[in-house]
């Protein structure tokens, strides 16, 4: 068997993740806290994948990253890097597919802390950072938790945007939902059974211990 | 001292209204701000800790600017150094009685967050988290750890108004304490004509933003709103007349001899002094 495909789709899964938790965190904060005006529009826009078609977002990917327009260029003269077709290029793609998922928990997570536990920690004399470190995230683990699985477990399950930006390179880009894909069109359905098993096993797994961690039955069996 | 000249307008339980304050409290005084909900109580602290901008004015602490709209000069919240008690007490959930004291304290305060403990009588409550404790105790921890950073300003919101007659009467003798101890000024937010009485040197009594009276809550109180009551019966019998009283709430029966209470009408507002015989 051929463990490639999903060796890059947990690559891509985490890697995915852990960038998205550094760039959610501020993002949330802001939406979260901010009055601006703007705030409805960068919320409509880091809300959009949760409605549009994979395909939408994948074709537009394709076409903003190639090399033959301006933006794709403009990456390939200046950094060197090709988006198109490569691992990268999912990565960033990946992102923006899973951004609502993970800006959406920590962002209702903030919401819901009272404002005087923020006000409390100022008053003390503790910096806007500090009280986001020290104070406000320990206080919405469930939710950080929350969103870095679901935004984990809809990596692992992306296909449509994966297969129009990343194409079905070996090794590169043919993750385990591409590979699924083409062994049932291929009939093979023995292999596509095999990586469709593992699939669905570790994402229940995965989910199962948010559940258990969210909901205090962990705590309270260690107890 | 702290002057503080301000103007704010606020979104009120009536509508709009402006918030217009002038007032000066002398070093060490310990100042009550009395008036129904929604007067602009809590805004007047938040405004001086600078979690509400004042839309023009001047704050000064101890000849320090910490407000001036004509400067452009508004210190953050985080430089003022003043103790707030919050009216939910805002305690640090994931953080013990300990934790929540150190983390307000200066580095290197070990000492004195240890001497806090055991002044608010809470040295055998310093491992638990805030969720395990009772009203007063959570209370304790939220004035210990106002105290925590060696204000020299104490801001006190309701801080008493959520817990029962006793430790109500427990905690404002530690308050009166530490308020003492410290050598605070303290101004407090409070409800209680009884428990202003106890503490405060003096009142300011806020009405729709506005300071409607100042003195000894001695003198002040009395006339306040808490003392009038709304006649909601009259029963005459030959020479004396029961007039039932509601007051906040509550029904007050007294009876007057008929002569004193011929001109009474139902509906009628009566303010209640007692006199206690010679």
């Amino acid at each position: 068997m051929d463990w490639n495909p999903l060796f890059l789709t947990f690559k891509l899964a985490l890697l995915t993740t852990v960038l998205l938790l550094i760039i959610s965190i501020p993002l949330a904060y802001w939406l979260a806290y901010s009055k601006s005006r703007s705030k409805p529009v960068v919320e409509a826009i880091v809300s959009m994948p949760l409605v549009l078609p994979p395909t939408v977002l994948g074709f537009y990917f394709l076409i903003a990253f190639s090399p033959n327009n301006s933006f794709g260029n403009w990456l390939e003269q200046w950094f060197g890097i090709q988006l198109v077709f490569s691992f990268s290029g999912l990565v960033i793609a990946s992102i923006i597919y899973s951004l609502p998922f993970m800006v959406h928990p920590i962002q209702s997570g903030l919401s819901g802390i009272s404002s005087s536990l923020k006000e409390a920690a100022y008053v003390i004399g503790k910096s806007r950072w500090e009280t986001l470190i020290k104070i406000l995230l320990p206080n919405i683990k469930p939710s950080l938790l929350t969103g870095i699985v679901l935004a984990f477990a809809h990596t692992v399950g992306e296909f449509g945007v994966i297969l129009m930006i990343g194409g079905s390179i070996p090794g590169k880009t043919k993750v385990a939902s591409i590979m699924i894909y083409e062994e049932v069109e291929a009939l093979n359905y023995g292999s596509a059974n095999f990586y469709s098993g593992i699939l669905l096993l570790i994402t229940f797994a995965i989910l199962l211990v948010v559940y258990l961690v969210n909901g205090g039955y962990l705590k309270r069996f260690l107890k | 001292m702290i002057v503080l000249q301000i103007q704010k307008k606020l979104h009120g339980p009536e509508g709009e209204m402006v918030l217009n304050l002038d007032l000066t409290i002398a070093k060490n005084q310990l100042v009550a701000l009395y008036g129904a909900s929604g007067a602009g109580k809590t805004s007047t602290l938040r405004i001086l800790a600078g979690l509400m901008r004042p839309d023009v004015g001047k704050i000064l602490v101890n000849d320090e600017v910490w407000f001036d709209s004509q400067e452009g000069i508004n210190l953050k919240p985080q430089k003022r150094k003043l103790g707030f008690v919050f009216q939910d007490y805002a305690l640090f959930p994931h953080m013990t009685v300990q934790e929540n004291l150190e983390f307000a304290a200066a580095k290197g305060q070990l000492k004195h967050v240890q001497e806090l403990l055991e002044i608010m009588e809470l040295a055998r409550l310093a491992d638990q988290r805030p969720r395990s404790l009772s009203g007063g105790q959570q209370q304790r921890v939220a004035l210990a750890r106002a105290l925590a950073q060696r204000p020299k300003v104490l801001l006190l919101d309701e801080p008493l108004s959520a817990l029962d007659q006793e430790i109500r009467l427990r905690l404002q003798d530690y308050l009166w304490e530490v308020h003492r101890k410290f050598e605070l000024t303290t101004i407090m937010v409070s409800h209680d004509p009884q428990e202003i009485t106890k503490l405060a040197d003096v009142v300011f009594v806020l009405k729709n933003g506005e300071f409607t009276a100042t003195g000894a809550p001695a003198k002040i109180l009395p006339n306040s709103p808490d003392s009038t009551g709304i006649v909601v019966a009259v029963e005459k019998a030959a020479n004396t007349t029961r007039v039932t009283l509601e007051i906040e709430g509550q029904i007050l029966r007294i009876t007057l001899p008929s002569s004193r209470a011929r001109n009474l009408r139902l509906g009628q507002v009566l303010t209640l002094n007692l006199n206690t015989p010679n």
